[in-house]
Order: C-alpha cells, then sequence, then structure tokens
C-alpha cells in the first residue's frame, strides 16, 4: 500500500522525530509514505474568512498531487492535517472557493476535493486496525500510564474533520492500548495548549499547558503523546510540570522494535 | 349551467394588502359563466356569508366560487352556507387568495395577477362540478388509546365515565408512564404516586376500561368511527388469569443483571419482573433476553416457587383484532441521548446524571432509597450544579430546535426539594434565561431563590471535567458578571431535552397521521384543533403533540376526550363524496388501480353491460365508496383514464390547468 | 457607535466569517468554553453583540483579536451555529487587510523565539497577526 505523503514545514526540521519514527513503523506495518514533490507549507492555520483563496493554494496543490497519483494523502502533524482537511472540504462543497481556487490553479483538470486527507493514526485505525498493529508489537510497553494528547486541531471542528468523537475521543487511547501500555483518560486531553499564542503570551499558554499537565499527572499519566510539534512545544517549554511529552510516532517505533536501529 | 357567483374575500387586510380585490372582482366578472361577483371584507362572517345565500337566491346561482383563505380553513362553513341557501354544498369551489397568494407575495401586482388567475382557474372548475351527495356510515362505539401514561389514563377515564368503552394498549408491562417515574410535581410538590396510583387504579377497576400491557398496535385499517387495529400482546410467559401477583417468582428469580427500566437504569432488576411495586397490572413479564429458562434451558425457579401455576415458558405473542370508532395517540416521550454533549461528561462520570435519574435517586422507592447521594461512591453531595437547556433550543445539528418547556421548572423543584431537606448543600442552577409561565409557576421559581438560596446564574455551561480527586469542575460564565466561573461540584444535573418517544414515526405511518420535523404530531389546527390530528377519528393527547407538563397533559387529555365523546355519541357520520369511480363502458379490470389503493377500496365484478345496445359481460372495477379515501391515487395509475374522482375528475382538473395556461 | 462604515464593516465581519450573527441566542457557551477568556476585553459572546450592533471601532482596537487562540471550542459548542470564533477571525482580518494593521513585525521576532521553536509557530503566527 502506498500513500502520498505530505510531511510538513516542521517535520523536516525540529519534529524530525515524528517524521522519521512514522517512516520507520511505517516500513514494518507494510505501508509505504511517498512525500509528494515541490510540496509548500500549509500555513499552519486554516484562514477562517471565506474571501481567503490564496492561501489556501498551497493545500490545493498538495491535494491535486495526490489526485493525480490516484493515492490518499496521509499527514502526521495536527495542523497540516487540520488546515488540508478544511481546505478540502472547502474544494468539494463551497463553490465559491473551488471556483477562485481553480482559477488561479489552472490544473489540466479542475481540482473539486477528490482526494482523502488521512491522519497517520486513522490509517492505523481503520487500514491495518489496532488488533493487527498490536500483532506486530514486538517490545510491548506494558505498565506505562500514557495521556493522549490531542490538543485542538485534530478534531475540532468535528463536522469537518470527522477525526473523533470532538469532546471524548478514543483513537490515542486505543493506540496505546495496541502498544501494550495504559492510556489515562483525563478531561483537558483536547483543550488547547495555546498554540501560536505562546509567541507574544507565553503567560497565557503557559496557564493552559499547566492545567493540561496536571490534569494529566493527577490522572497518573507518566508521560502524554501528541501528533503535533507546536502542541510538545508548549507543553514542555511553557509548563512548570515535568511530564515528558512524545510524538505518538516514538513510542510506535519503540514498540515495533524499530527505534534504535540507527543508534 | 345558469350562472356562477364569485365571492372574494380581503380577510380584512390578509389578502387585501396584496391582492387588488376590486380587479380580482371586475376580472371575474369577464369570464364565461359569472353572473354575479362582489367583494367583502370578512366572507366567512354571519354578514358575508349571508351576502352569499342572497345572491344563490335572488340569482338562482348554480355555482359558487370564494375567494378566501385555505380550504382548510374555511371550505365547510362556505358550504354549509350554500346549503342553506339551497345549493348543493358540492357546487362551491374555493380559490385559495390567502395562503397561496397573499401572504407568499410581496408585491401588489404579482399578488393580484395570480389571485385573477387562480380565481379563473376555479371558476373553469365550478362549471363542471356536479352535485353531490354524502352517503353515510356507522360508529363503533368504542375508543382506542395508544399509550397508557397521565395523559392516555386520563382520556380513557374520562371517554369511559361518558359510558364508552376504551381500550389502552400500553407497550410496557405497566400503566403509569413518566409520571409513575417522578418523585413529587411542580409547583405544588405533591407525591406524583400518590396523584397517580389513585388513577391508575381507577382505569384498572373501571367497567368500560381494558387494559392491553405489554402490547403495541401493530395494524391499522379503516376510517373514522369504523377502524379495525391489530394489537400484538407480547409473550408475557405468565399467565394473567393464574398470577395472583404475590411477588415469589421475582424474589427467587437468579438473573438479577438486567437494568431496571422504571429506575433509568440506577439499578438492577430480575429477568421476571414488573417495572414497580405499584404496578398494573400486578403481574410480572419474562425479559427473555435476560431468562435462563428461555436463553439456554437452564433454571425454571420461577415456575417452581409459583403457587399458582402461572408461569408458562411456551406462551406466544398474540395478536387481537378489535374495532373502533376513535383513536387517541397518547406515547408521550422520552429523554435524548446525550451522546452529543460529551462536554458534560455524562458518559465519562457516573456522578453527571439527567434530571430524571435525579427522580429516581430522590425517591424513596429508587435505587438510593431516597437518600441524595453520589453514585460514584455513595457519598453525600456538598455541592450540586444544574446545567439547563442540554439539547434544547439549539440550532445545530446536535440538539432539539424547541424548548422541552418543563425543565426550568422541574429544576426549580428539584432545587427547592434538596435545598428543603439538605440546607448544606450548595445548589446552583446555570440558565440561558428562566422560563416559567404558568400558574404559581413564577412564584415557585422565585422561592427557590429567594426562600431557598438557590444560586441562579445566567450562563450556559462550556465543560465539565471530572477531577483526579472524585470531584467535578464545572466551566461555567456569568453573563451578568461578565466572569468566567469555574465550580466544585459534586454532582452534576443536566436538564436534558425531552423528545417524542419512538415509536410515534410508526404509528403516525399507521394512522396517516402527519408528524413534524421533530416527530410532533401535527394537529389539524395549531390554534383551533389542537387536540385532533388531519386524519379524521384520530385525536391527541400529551406529549406526542408537543412538550407539555402535567397539568397541561391532563387538560388536553379531558379535551381529547370530549372530541372522542363527540364523535363516538353519533349514530351515522356523512362520508366524503369525493370518492373515486370507475366507467364501466370503457373499464378493461385490469387491476392496476386496485394494486394503488392504500386503503383496499377497489374490487372486482363480472357485469353485464349494455354497450350501444350489444350486451356482454366484463370485468369493471368497482370502488367501495365507505372505504375509498379520495386519494386519487387509482385515478393516476389508470392506464385507460377511466378512473375518475368525483369533485376532481379528470376534466376538471384539465380544466383548471387550461383557464391558468390561458 | 453605528455609522455608514460601521455598517459596511460589520456586514463584511458577517459576510466573510460564513455566520449568522442574529441567531445567536446569548446563552454564553462560548464565553464559559473559551481558553483565553480572561485576556479578553470583549468577551467572545460580546463579539456577537458588538457585530449586530454595529460597533466596529470598538472591536477593532479589541485586544481581543490577538489572544483568540483559533482553537474552536466555541465553534464546535455554539448551539445556535454562530460560531463566535469565526467572527473574532473575521474581525481580525479586517484590521489586518489595513495598513498598519499587523500586530506582529518580523523585527520582534529574534527576542521572543527560542532555539527550540517550532516553524509552526512561526508561520501560525505570521497568518494570524500578518497580512
Amino acid at each position: 500500500m502506498k500513500y502520498s505523503y505530505y510531511p510538513g514545514c516542521t517535520l523536516r526540521t525540529k519534529a524530525k522525530d515524528l517524521d522519521t519514527y512514522a517512516r520507520k513503523s511505517a516500513e514494518v506495518l507494510g505501508f509505504e509514505l511517498e512525500e509528494i514533490e515541490n510540496w509548500q507549507c500549509c500555513g499552519g492555520v486554516y484562514p477562517l474568512s471565506s474571501d481567503e483563496i490564496a492561501t489556501k493554494l498551497s493545500s490545493v496543490r498538495a491535494l491535486n498531487e495526490a489526485k493525480v497519483k490516484g493515492q490518499q494523502l496521509v499527514t502526521l502533524c495536527s495542523a497540516c492535517y487540520h488546515v488540508l482537511k478544511r481546505v478540502n472540504d472547502d474544494m468539494q462543497n463551497v463553490e465559491d472557493i473551488r471556483v477562485k481556487a481553480n482559477n488561479y490553479m489552472k490544473l489540466d483538470e479542475p481540482y473539486e476535493g477528490e482526494t482523502q486527507v488521512l491522519h497517520f493514526l486513522e490509517v492505523l485505525r481503520d487500514t491495518i486496525g489496532f488488533d493487527e498493529l498490536k500483532k506486530k508489537v514486538v517490545k510491548p510497553l506494558t505498565g506505562k500510564k500514557i495521556g493522549a494528547y490531542y490538543g485542538c486541531l485534530l478534531l475540532r471542528p468535528g463536522e469537518i474533520l470527522g477525526f473523533d468523537n470532538p469532546e471524548n475521543p478514543t483513537i490515542i487511547e486505543d493506540f496505546i492500548r495496541a502498544l501494550g501500555a495504559e492510556p489515562v483518560i483525563y478531561p483537558y486531553r483536547n483543550e488547547c495548549c495555546g498554540g501560536y499564542i505562546s509567541l507574544k503570551a507565553k503567560d497565557l499558554s503557559a496557564k493552559m499547558c499547566d492545567n493540561i499537565m496536571d490534569s494529566a499527572s493527577g490522572f497518573g499519566a507518566d508521560m502524554l503523546i501528541t501528533a503535533c510539534p507546536l502542541c510538545q512545544y508548549n507543553l514542555t517549554k511553557n509548563s512548570k510540570a515535568t511530564v515528558p511529552v512524545y510524538y505518538f510516532t516514538e513510542i510506535l517505533a519503540e514498540a515495533l522494535g524499530v527505534k534504535g536501529e540507527e543508534e | 349551467m345558469n350562472g356562477i357567483g364569485v365571492f372574494v374575500c380581503h380577510c380584512g387586510s390578509n389578502i387585501a394588502a396584496t391582492v387588488d380585490v376590486k380587479k380580482v372582482v371586475e376580472m371575474a366578472k369577464l369570464e364565461p359563466g359569472v353572473v354575479h361577483a362582489e367583494e367583502y371584507q370578512y366572507m366567512c362572517s354571519e354578514a358575508g356569508q349571508e351576502r352569499i345565500a342572497k345572491a344563490i337566491r335572488e340569482k338562482n346561482l348554480s355555482g359558487v366560487v370564494v375567494c378566501s383563505c385555505s380550504p382548510r380553513m374555511h371550505e365547510t362553513t362556505f358550504r354549509k352556507c350554500a346549503e342553506k341557501a339551497g345549493l348543493n354544498p358540492y357546487m362551491v369551489e374555493i380559490a385559495n387568495l390567502r395562503e397561496q397568494c397573499s401572504w407568499v407575495h410581496k408585491d401588489i401586482n404579482e399578488g393580484t395577477e395570480k389571485a385573477v388567475i387562480l380565481t379563473r382557474a376555479a371558476i373553469a372548475k365550478v362549471s363542471l362540478n356536479t352535485s353531490l351527495v354524502a352517503g353515510e356510515s356507522g360508529v363503533t362505539k368504542r375508543a382506542l388509546v395508544i399509550g397508557g401514561g397521565i395523559a392516555g389514563i386520563q382520556t380513557a377515564l374520562d371517554i369511559a365515565d361518558a359510558g364508552y368503552e376504551v381500550d389502552i394498549v400500553e407497550k410496557t408491562p405497566s400503566i403509569g408512564g413518566k409520571m409513575a417515574q417522578l418523585d413529587k410535581t411542580f409547583p405544588t410538590l405533591d407525591c406524583s404516586a400518590c396523584i397517580l396510583t389513585p388513577k391508575m387504579v381507577d382505569a384498572a377497576a373501571h367497567e368500560k376500561i381494558n387494559i392491553y400491557s405489554y402490547s403495541e398496535v401493530e395494524k391499522v385499517s379503516g376510517f373514522v368511527g369504523d377502524f379495525t387495529v391489530d394489537i400484538r400482546k407480547k409473550a408475557r410467559y405468565v399467565d394473567m388469569n393464574k398470577c395472583t401477583g404475590c411477588g415469589a417468582c421475582m424474589e427467587k428469580c437468579p438473573s438479577k443483571k438486567a437494568l431496571s427500566e422504571f429506575n433509568s437504569g440506577l439499578s438492577n432488576r430480575p429477568a421476571i419482573y414488573t417495572p414497580f411495586a405499584q404496578a398494573i397490572p400486578n403481574v410480572p413479564v419474562i425479559d427473555p433476553s435476560q431468562c435462563l429458562k428461555l436463553k439456554n434451558d437452564k433454571c425454571g425457579l420461577c415456575a417452581r416457587v409459583c403457587q399458582a401455576g402461572a408461569i408458562d415458558y411456551k406462551q406466544e405473542d398474540e395478536i387481537v383484532t378489535r374495532k373502533y370508532g376513535a383513536i387517541v395517540v397518547a406515547t408521550g416521550f422520552e429523554v435524548i441521548k446525550l451522546d452529543n454533549y460529551d462536554e458534560y461528561a455524562y458518559s465519562q462520570s457516573k456522578d453527571v446524571i439527567t434530571s430524571l435519574e435525579l427522580e429516581r435517586i430522590m425517591n424513596a422507592a429508587g435505587p438510593t432509597k431516597g437518600h441524595l447521594e453520589r453514585l460514584s461512591d455513595g457519598k453525600a453531595p456538598k455541592n450540586i450544579v444544574f446545567i439547563q437547556c442540554v439539547g434544547s433550543r439549539c440550532a445545530d445539528n446536535k440538539g432539539k430546535s424547541y424548548c422541552s418547556k418543563i425543565c426550568c421548572m422541574y429544576t426549580a423543584k428539584h432545587a427547592i426539594l434538596i435545598r428543603d431537606k439538605y440546607p448544606d448543600v450548595n445548589v446552583t442552577v446555570f440558565y440561558i434565561d428562566v422560563r416559567t409561565p404558568g400558574k404559581n409557576f413564577d412564584e415557585f421559581y422565585r422561592r427557590a431563590v429567594e426562600e431557598y438560596g438557590v444560586n441562579y446564574v445566567k450562563g450556559q455551561v462550556g465543560k465539565v471535567t471530572p477531577e483526579p480527586n472524585g470531584k467535578l469542575t464545572v466551566h461555567g460564565v456569568d453573563l451578568l458578571d461578565n466572569k468566567q466561573l469555574k465550580v466544585e461540584a459534586d454532582m452534576v444535573v443536566l436538564a436534558a431535552a425531552i423528545e417524542p418517544s419512538p415509536e410515534v414515526r410508526s404509528i403516525a405511518t399507521m394512522l396517516t397521521a402527519s408528524i413534524d420535523t421533530n416527530n410532533f404530531i401535527t394537529e389539524a389546527h395549531p390554534k383551533l384543533r389542537p387536540v385532533e390530528s388531519p386524519t379524521a377519528g384520530v385525536f391527541l393527547s400529551g406529549v406526542c403533540q408537543g412538550p407539555k407538563d402535567i397539568p397541561e397533559t391532563v387538560s388536553q387529555a379531558g379535551a381529547a376526550a370530549v372530541k372522542v365523546i363527540g364523535l363516538l355519541a353519533k349514530d351515522k357520520l356523512l362520508t366524503n363524496p369525493c370518492t373515486a369511480k370507475a366507467d364501466e363502458l370503457l373499464c378493461n379490470g385490469c387491476s392496476a388501480c386496485a394494486n394503488v389503493c392504500p386503503y383496499g377500496a377497489i374490487s372486482y365484478e363480472d357485469k353485464l353491460i349494455n354497450d350501444h345496445g350489444i350486451k356482454k359481460t366484463h370485468r369493471v372495477a368497482v370502488v367501495n365508496s365507505a372505504l375509498c379515501q379520495g386519494c386519487g391515487a387509482c385515478t393516476v395509475a389508470c392506464p385507460s383514464g377511466v378512473m375518475d374522482l368525483q369533485g376532481f375528475s379528470n376534466r376538471q382538473i384539465i380544466a383548471e390547468v387550461d383557464a391558468i395556461c390561458r | 457607535m453605528s455609522t455608514a462604515n460601521s455598517k459596511t464593516a460589520a456586514a463584511k465581519i458577517a459576510e466573510i466569517s460564513g455566520t449568522n450573527p442574529l441567531k445567536c441566542m446569548k446563552c454564553g457557551k462560548c464565553s464559559a468554553s473559551c481558553p483565553a477568556f480572561e485576556k479578553m476585553d470583549i468577551k467572545p459572546h460580546q463579539f456577537v453583540s458588538y457585530v449586530v450592533n454595529e460597533d466596529i471601532e470598538a472591536l477593532a482596537k479589541s485586544e481581543s483579536l490577538w489572544y483568540c487562540l483559533s482553537c474552536f471550542a466555541c465553534v464546535e459548542r455554539c448551539p445556535r451555529d454562530v460560531k463566535p470564533g469565526k467572527i473574532v477571525d473575521a474581525a481580525r482580518q479586517t484590521v489586518v487587510r489595513q495598513k498598519g494593521g499587523n500586530y506582529l513585525s518580523a523585527n520582534e521576532i529574534p527576542a521572543l523565539i527560542d532555539d527550540d521553536v517550532p516553524q509552526q509557530l512561526l508561520v501560525s503566527a505570521f497568518r494570524k497577526f500578518r497580512r
């Protein structure tokens, strides 16, 4: 199975781990991430205003690349997933945006939202299956108590993203279980870490991250996992708490026994 | 055709503001056959009707067109008026210049143009009308009430007290409905069971009332005055004639893991059970999904302990077919599922409950014997938060668009009861608006605030988070203070929206009664006929028509009963003469019409036909006019075009279309 | 203050936000859900009223524009389909699109970041705070 793969800006730089471990794990699990050519940054945030067209074009380009190859488009970063999926929804359902974007793009064939956008976790859940994943685990993470940190961008708005129940998600908990660890459910797992606000108002982000970390450790989490580089940064840098925060792909690679290969 | 009269109604300004009524009169006068046309402010008034009658008499009119509101509103009025003046009532046609014209147009020129066209079409039709005479049908002097809650019980009692037989069909093992689950009732705080159970006993003891409990309506055919209904009596596995209601079976039953429906799933019940101690009938049922004997042929303990020998594992569902003159729908409501409101942690915490669950917790016969305690650890709560409007008043895809109406009052009731019995418990109510119209209702709510010190905070809650210490944090806002609040709570109570019982859809389909987008049954007229369905002979009682509290439900139940009594008191009903009829000369008996008839009104006969002197026998369609409802399905299905609906013949419809296109 | 200009601006905000502020029933669920509530001078539920009342000048000056996190908690939970987050964002857009409306300049960046800052933070902030 081959997927088109959109890594996104941060996975080439600060969040290399998120990317590397995903590719290694995919190999073990029998699918390939084929990086699309000449991808451009998604912008990190979805342009909400209905008259924003140009800021959506980099996503449309990536989506169309996958369409031309006849592949589903996989991402790892929550922000990329959020932006690509919402732009794709616009291309499917918002005529004004679809027409204007295609006018800019001048593609051989207009892009109308044909590509399916998937998060890596959705591939694990819906294509590989968590039961199958469990069978491939060679170093189960037994005894580890792990809190899933979803944040905002994977879940909301649920109507468009359709990733999981936005108020009580389960996909990462099921993932944690498949790896042999114990998921810790805490109510702040879908609360915001502050996102881009940490550039100009670190204090606000710090307060929010503390709430998240306190709730998670209060319910007994030894560590958190996330899919978002910015969440990882904010939780690690802005919170007083010391609970470690890893990318979900890192513990996946560990459980699959491919983490230490290069070391 | 000696002459048609046209009567244009202003309907105050309803029509006249967007239709030039004088122009309509002028244009009508130019139509062939029209000998009289006039306009008047309110044609339906006595003076207006007198104008029509006078014209019929003086000008010897052969047909009348009234340009007014929808025929659903006043067709009968004008037909009666014509009949009194000596004209066959079916020689009256209505041009709907209000709902279909003035109300939907803003521009007077457009409105007038359309009004003229609609009037022209009605004139074209009436010139082809023929006199029709209504037939008669009998009335079965028995009513069916679907649903045995307070609405159904009250309707049944009122009908029975007037001397007519009533059957109540209740899907659960006992009558009583939601009211039986309530602890106290607002605004008087009398015990719900104390006022309901005597009514249940009255219903059971009434010689005119027959209760089919644990039964469902399976099939309905017929029409007003003459319905035939199949009732499925679900297998109880207990012989109702033998059972003495001693309860030994329930005590001994080893399968006790089923969740008690009566206690909103907060306690367990045995596989053989009555929903509650005061159940009527006091005869248990065996839940086949739980019974070890029925599941794996093991156990059989209940049969062994039953002194009366009433247990019958071989019992099967039974279908009873009964005739009724009238049917009352009283199917009630359910609390919505809270799957769309996970932000309130209902599925994540045992201490987040619905208001109906709180009723059971506060009830002496409930899962905690009436002690206010947390379901997670049995501890007494110190802080309780109520959240209003959960799933009501929504414009999204998650909730209901309507106000559930009863929540403000029952929350005030809960708050008062808790503060009265447990003065140390702090009660906070997060509300959007407090809606308390009703006698002594607002005073009741104010008492909660002023006498009982309940803390009302304006603002909807955003989220409820369970905390590691077992408490809950309610993330709210005080909009009047413009402050965000985090309130620590031991228990959170959600005022979840109510919705019509799910089976109302299939029942409405069986009864050909219409339902709205929220599954409430539509009334014949929202103001003037609130307890009647548009389907003749079908009446509405209780929440199946719209959210309402107990006093309103009881009032409506009585009103529905009066309508039923009015119907059953008649010996004969006039039938609609607008039924289908086949042209025997041309019908070839192909069966196309019978295949589409929803009422089974069409059969076939071999008839001797005299076709211009040539006599031959052939198969022709015959319509039973008592069964025909005039839906017209057969007229379109007929491949030879020989099936016609009287009063709406193909020629008449084509004449209307021609007049519109002219 | 409602003027001809503010009327146009209010209509523009309603248009590009794609929501109808008149559907708001003032329940406050947005403000109860907002993690940046404390930092906001005009609260999320008030934003909706400001647009309805065409008081756009006050909105344009509001600190709230720069504290909204686009976390979509209000968007997800709004029972009236008003989605205040989209209105805040639309108001912010109308400000940054004007000359001198940027809230962030490239010169400030070095002082604000450390070695670990992910690129995602910078691109997001640039998108939100600048034209």
